[in-house]
């Protein structure tokens, strides 16, 4: 059953992907982006860690991808893609490094695909929240509070970028600046 | 998994859908009725002896009605939004434990640690563990049918509520997550079986009240409900994120919000009320085991204890229904204000109060009477110090827009029947 499975949520996955690179409307491409991050998550249940299940949904589907949309609704982005681009060079140099990235990932599938994957069966308790919270307090201690710190630095950074202009208080009187 | 287990979950899983969404139907009865009372009218007593057939006749009205999908309308995505509305809101249902039914006839097991003891419990559908974790995964993904159908229906009042929904959600989403974190910090477990089981002899309110009191303002902004309706605000949105939808759809949005409604109150009870658990539960079961055997005092200790959870569950619903015929909508500054400024606040001053408590005072017991104190007087506080008047700058008065060169005097003012002010008129908006 699980390989039935597998291959369902692989392919739903493969279909919100291209998808979402073919979709005209920057909110249909977030929403395939959405499935796609779905089957995604089903796939971290699939291989017995619903936490990761539950991470991706909390981080990917719910925050990140609702602030896309926001954004995108918010400034009426959807049609942007019909304007012709302003970087002329940026296509193909997508196109090289896309299929640069497709050629090192078949490499590396056609080198790993013949070897046994290494560690054999996960044990019980792998990925249990407890054991990760332990590890990230105590192993991992200096990365973590690296990457707090750098994300505090992020919002100082919204802060100070949005009080830009901000500062007269007469500009701010304007009926429209309200 | 065999193939007994499968189709059992199945079953669980279609009872559950079909038993939330005939309670969303007698919620929306037990509110109209309750808020006729609270305004001192009869509310609907017709259809049916005392109104009970009220919903069935709101569902086929519902149905018989014309379904127009507007021409300006995204299709796909104006049908898909109420679809991601609703399934959401019925799926959150899976991990919350609604009583201890052991199908293993030992209702001994139910009072033991879930982690080692032999239950298979029939009224929990998952018992996972990341439970609070998959029900902020669920909750999170509850933003997107609501903002999309503010954006699939063209409509610019939809638009605006569908872009009011998405920022109150997101910013009350902190605070939420920031209150049922202290819950997890106090019974260092994810799984809602374990902290339910937790919560034998003191429920989850006493170390947790901060939290209970955050999460009760939170969960209401979380689902939309009056005082925080901003989304479906009639005199400014006409309805909000659902203006163009009708027949089924419109319903299912209907439901949508009273299933969150429950299933937010069921999360409550779980965290804060000891979930399925009541006094003298115990006693029963050994009561029943003398008298009739293992499988009756499982059964009974089942069925009394869905009781005491749907008991628990209607208080709630009740308050919050009194609290939607009590206060008014608050002001969309004043929405973001509560969030960030005191709820998000609180909530990490009651993440340091449980950590600090617990690791200094080893014991329990005391550690949780000490964190209702420390509660309390912060509550005190912050009350106290949120109804100190703040200085007043960011509402624009109509004189300033005279005397600055900002706008040309309005020539308007002076047509009108009544006289032009000559006094300082009152503000457009006051921070009352």
């Amino acid at each position: 059953m699980d390989f039935v499975l597998f291959f369902i949520t692989a392919a739903v996955a493969l279909i919100g992907a291209i998808a979402m690179l073919v979709a005209r409307n920057a909110v249909h491409s977030a929403l395939f982006l959405l499935l796609n991050f779905a089957a995604i998550a089903v796939l971290f249940l699939l291989l017995q860690s619903p936490f990761l299940f539950a991470i991706q949904f909390t981080v990917y589907a719910g925050a990140i991808m609702v602030l896309f949309l926001f954004v995108v609704m918010l400034l009426g982005a959807e049609r942007v893609e019909d304007t012709p681009d302003r970087i002329p060079w940026q296509r193909p140099l997508a196109f090289v490094l896309g299929v640069a990235l497709v050629a090192v990932a078949v490499a590396g599938v056609l080198r790993g695909v013949w070897e046994e994957p290494p560690g054999g069966e996960a044990a019980a308790a792998f990925g249990d929240p407890a054991q990760l919270g332990a590890l990230l307090f105590t192993d991992y201690l200096l990365p973590f509070q690296v990457t707090g710190i750098i994300l505090l630095i992020a919002v100082v950074g919204v802060a100070v970028l949005n009080q830009r202009g901000r500062a007269a208080p007469a500009a701010r009187r304007t009926p429209t600046g309200e | 998994m065999n193939w007994l287990n499968l189709l059992i979950l199945i079953i669980q899983a279609f009872v559950i859908t079909l038993a939330v969404t005939t309670a969303f139907a007698y919620l929306t009865l037990f509110e109209r009725r309750l808020l006729a009372r609270f305004q001192n009218r009869v509310g609907p007593n017709r259809a049916g002896p005392g109104g009970f057939l009220q919903p069935l006749a709101d569902a086929v009205k519902l149905f018989f009605k014309e379904d127009v999908v507007p021409a300006a309308a995204d299709r796909p995505v104006y049908l898909l939004a109420p679809a991601l509305a609703v399934i959401p809101a019925i799926i959150i249902w899976a991990v919350i434990p609604f009583g201890c039914l052991n199908l293993n006839w030992d209702y001994r097991a139910c009072f033991a640690d879930p982690q080692t003891s032999n239950v298979w419990n029939i009224l929990q559908i998952a018992e996972i563990n990341v439970g609070v974790l998959y029900l902020f995964a669920v909750t999170g993904i509850g933003v997107y049918g609501i903002t999309l159908a503010g954006w699939a229906s063209n409509n610019k009042y939809s638009m605006l509520g569908g872009i009011r929904s998405s920022a109150q959600l997101i910013s009350y989403e902190l605070a939420l997550s920031c209150a049922v974190l202290g819950v997890v910090m106090t019974y260092s477990s994810l799984s809602t079986a374990q902290i339910v089981y937790q919560q034998g002899g003191l429920w989850g309110i006493v170390p947790q009240f901060l939290g209970f009191v955050l999460f009760m303002v939170a969960s209401t902004a979380e689902v939309v409900r009056a005082p925080f309706d901003l989304v479906e605000a009639e005199q400014e949105l006409v309805g909000g994120y659902n203006t163009e939808y009708g027949s089924m759809k419109f319903a299912l949005f209907f439901m949508t919000e009273y299933i969150k409604l429950i299933a937010i109150s069921a999360i409550a009870v779980t965290f804060f009320f000891g979930g399925w658990r009541f006094p003298g539960l115990q006693t029963l079961g050994r009561g029943m085991e003398d008298l009739a055997g293992p499988v009756v005092a499982s059964l009974v200790v089942g069925l009394v204890s869905l009781g005491a959870f749907l008991l628990k569950l209607v208080a709630f619903l009740f308050v919050s229904v009194w609290i939607r015929a009590s206060w008014p909508r608050l002001r969309y500054d004043r929405l973001m204000t509560l969030g960030w400024k005191w709820l998000l606040p609180l909530g990490l001053i009651n993440l340091v109060y449980t950590a600090v408590t617990f690791v200094i005072v080893p014991d329990q017991r005391l550690a949780s009477f000490i964190l209702l104190a420390l509660s309390l007087i912060t509550l005190a506080v912050a009350v106290g110090f949120s109804s100190v008047p703040q200085p007043v700058d960011n509402v624009t008065y109509v004189k300033d827009l005279r005397q600055g060169s900002v706008l040309p005097p309005a020539p308007a003012e002076t047509e009108e029947s009544q006289p032009a002010p000559t006094s300082p008129r009152q503000p457009v908006s006051s921070q009352g």
